[in-house]
């Protein structure tokens, strides 16, 4: 019998290829989509963790509040001592100080006259010890454009559109412009040793790259902190740990009960766009499959329902000859087993191979997301990124809409009825 | 003595229509035994059909007794009633019903799948049933590929594959011209006398009613005569 519905099935092209492509289409889709979003969420994760969120942070409760400010005035003041701190509570983490402010930068002539000016975010990070990771963090090296990294104080990087603006070639001199933590302004030369490509469109507008002392130095902050960062060793957030410690520190005092300027934990998912990204993250899966689930049954259904109009003769000679309605039904229900798994096998395949593609070899979207905020750190290029969850995240669905779609087109073989089938035949 | 394949008792069927109901079969008598060739035969409504319907255990009877090889029709389940087509009755309908996707050989070996004979039994089985037919040379044709004649042919074959007890056959010429018509009738009549199976027709095709060893005329639900071809020639 098997034999028989499986003949039936590579004979009749409407039985089999229409329904295993509408599967096929339908898999590699949500396989596909899901590498894709998988890969984009987790990039825009990643790289706003990198640059400003860390998987953890701590920071005093009144920058948190005008965080988007850069009100340095309102930093950690005794950011090594809290470090220390942080590190014995939490060893497992990577701890790193930031000083994020905005500045002036102004680019003079051989006259040392003013040739270019321009506004620059400054990012103040461990550039220059050796224990430093945020080279390898922020990947600088393959990012680095022309020149070198900063090797001495006094070096810095600025990113390659932001230098060609200001018309600043390696090796040349400009002066920082900005306001201390007290007020005053500075003025401070610095070198550019180098330029980068941070591949977010956002941050190759206009940043500076500076070592920390530099920039305690040029703010006047000694062994302040605006922020320190905490990020899991294996470079994975897991909300559920960084829930845990946000917690635990923030449960205990720091600093003199009732300090305002006391520092608290916050976890990358208190950033409101980081959190629905990570929600998005998690729950896509599901929600890609029950979207997949119900289209494609109602798909299917459709395709069964034309399919038993056409196969009406076929069935009522089969019940007519003996066949029970029952096996009838499960017939049915074979064939498109038969249909759902080669289908789904086949929509896997074709949507792993175009997610390995996007996975390779990227998409540039940097000249659509030029104006994007820094609030998210969204990339230049998007990548897909094929998970376990994509060998099964289109297959499951896949077989189960088929069955779904043929098991409700199949109820009219129940509602035949028997005594009209002389008239009928 | 031979089997009674077919006995029926006051059977009513009414069907219901607006409020009342039609009253397709009034209050039907007969028997039919093992290896008759009869035929049912009327004018359009007179519940030929009907009757085929409820004897091929398709319907069931409003009131009164339908037995087909002993079993009551009325008292029959879904189950049971397929059974019973399965194991013992043949059908043959005047749009041969073949399996498009499927060759005559497997038209013909598909009741054997239902009925899960050994595939040695089923090739052996069908291969005697296109003989009886006189389509060897055709086992592996599609129906598309068959003239009207042959294809009822092959229907024949399906029909005869299992040696039902009991051969329905629903205007079998309808669609056949008269050599066709013929040659079919000629097949049915061999394999009715080789192999004793009992044939019961409705038509109203005069070429059937010529080879009918039976005749039994409905008119509004009513048996109005049941004679054989003699005594209506002497009539």
């Amino acid at each position: 019998m098997i034999r028989f519905i499986l003949r039936g099935l590579l004979r009749d092209r409407s039985r089999s290829t229409i329904p295993l492509l509408v599967v096929a289409v339908g898999v590699s889709l949500s396989v596909f989509m899901h590498a894709y979003v998988t890969g984009i969420m987790g990039d825009m994760v990643r790289q706003s963790a990198h640059y400003s969120e860390g998987h953890v942070k701590v920071l005093t409760r009144p920058y948190a509040e005008m965080a988007h400010l850069n009100p340095i005035d309102l930093s950690i003041l005794n950011a090594s001592e809290l470090e220390e701190v942080l590190v014995h509570q939490y060893p497992e983490m990577d701890w790193v100080h930031r000083i994020n402010f905005s500045a002036l930068v102004d680019v003079p002539d051989s006259l040392g006259e003013t040739k270019e000016q321009g506004p620059a975010f400054v990012m103040g990070l461990d550039l220059l010890s050796d224990k430093s990771t945020e080279i390898k963090r922020l990947h600088l090296t393959e990012a680095l454009v022309r020149g070198r990294l900063p090797q001495h104080a006094g070096e810095v990087l600025l990113s390659e559109q932001f230098a060609k603006k200001l018309s600043v070639e390696v090796g040349e001199e400009f002066t920082l412009i900005a306001a201390t933590v007290y007020g005053n302004m500075a003025y401070v030369n610095f070198t550019m040793s180098g330029t980068i490509h941070h591949g977010s469109p956002a941050f190759d507008r206009g940043s500076m790259l500076i070592d920390l002392s530099d920039a305690r130095d040029f703010l006047a902050m000694e062994q302040g902190s605006a922020q320190i960062l905490g990020f899991f060793a294996d470079g994975f957030y897991n909300d559920d740990t960084a829930l845990e410690m946000k917690n635990s520190f923030n449960t205990l005092e720091h600093g003199e009960a009732e300090d305002e300027y006391a520092p608290i934990m916050l976890c990358l998912a208190d950033n409101p766009t980081m959190a629905l990204y990570l929600g998005l993250g998690s729950q896509m899966g599901m929600w890609i499959s029950l979207v997949f689930l119900l289209t494609m049954s109602l798909v299917l259904w459709n395709a069964g329902l034309l399919g038993g109009l056409r196969r009406y003769q076929e069935f009522g000679i089969r019940l007519a000859i003996g066949e029970e309605k029952s096996h009838v039904y499960r017939s049915l229900l074979w064939e498109s087993l038969a249909v759902g798994t080669i289908g789904s096998a086949v929509g896997t395949a074709i949507g792993l191979f175009f997610a390995y593609l996007l996975q390779h070899y990227g998409l540039n979207i940097e000249a659509f997301s030029e104006n994007a905020s820094q609030s998210v750190m969204m990339p230049g290029i998007i990548r897909a990124r094929i998970t376990p969850v994509d060998f099964y995240i289109g297959f499951v669905p896949g077989l189960v809409s088929t069955l779904i779609g043929a098991g409700l087109a199949g109820i009219g073989v129940y509602r035949r009825e028997t005594a009209r089938l002389m008239n009928e035949l | 003595m031979p089997e009674t394949i077919i006995q029926v008792d006051n059977l009513i069927k009414k069907f219901p229509v607006g409020k009342g109901f039609f009253t397709a079969l009034d209050t039907i008598s007969l028997r039919i035994e093992s290896g008759e060739f009869a035929g049912l035969i009327g004018p359009s409504g007179s519940g030929k059909t009907t009757l085929l319907n409820i004897l091929g255990s398709l319907d069931s009877p409003s009131s009164g007794e339908a037995l087909v090889l002993n079993k009551s029709i009325g008292k029959l389940g879904a189950k049971e009633a397929a059974d019973l087509r399965k194991e013992a009755i043949g059908f043959i309908f005047q749009t041969y019903n073949l399996l498009p996707v499927h060759t005559v050989y497997e038209n013909v070996e598909f009741p054997l799948l239902l009925l899960k004979r050994t595939k040695k039994e089923r090739n052996l089985q069908v291969e005697e049933a296109l003989e009886w037919v006189g389509l060897q040379s055709k086992r592996d044709s599609r129906p598309s590929e068959l003239s009207g004649g042959e294809s009822q042919r092959v229907a024949i074959a399906r029909a005869m594959v299992k040696r039902p007890k009991l051969v329905l056959a629903d205007e079998p010429t309808a669609n056949l011209d008269a050599k066709n018509s013929f040659h079919v009738l000629d097949t049915m009549k061999e394999l009715n006398e080789r192999l004793g199976v009992t044939f019961l027709f409705a038509t109203h095709d005069d070429k059937v009613i010529q080879y009918l060893r039976r005749i039994i005329e409905l008119n509004d639900g009513q048996i109005a005569r049941d004679y054989t071809p003699e005594k209506r020639q002497q009539s």
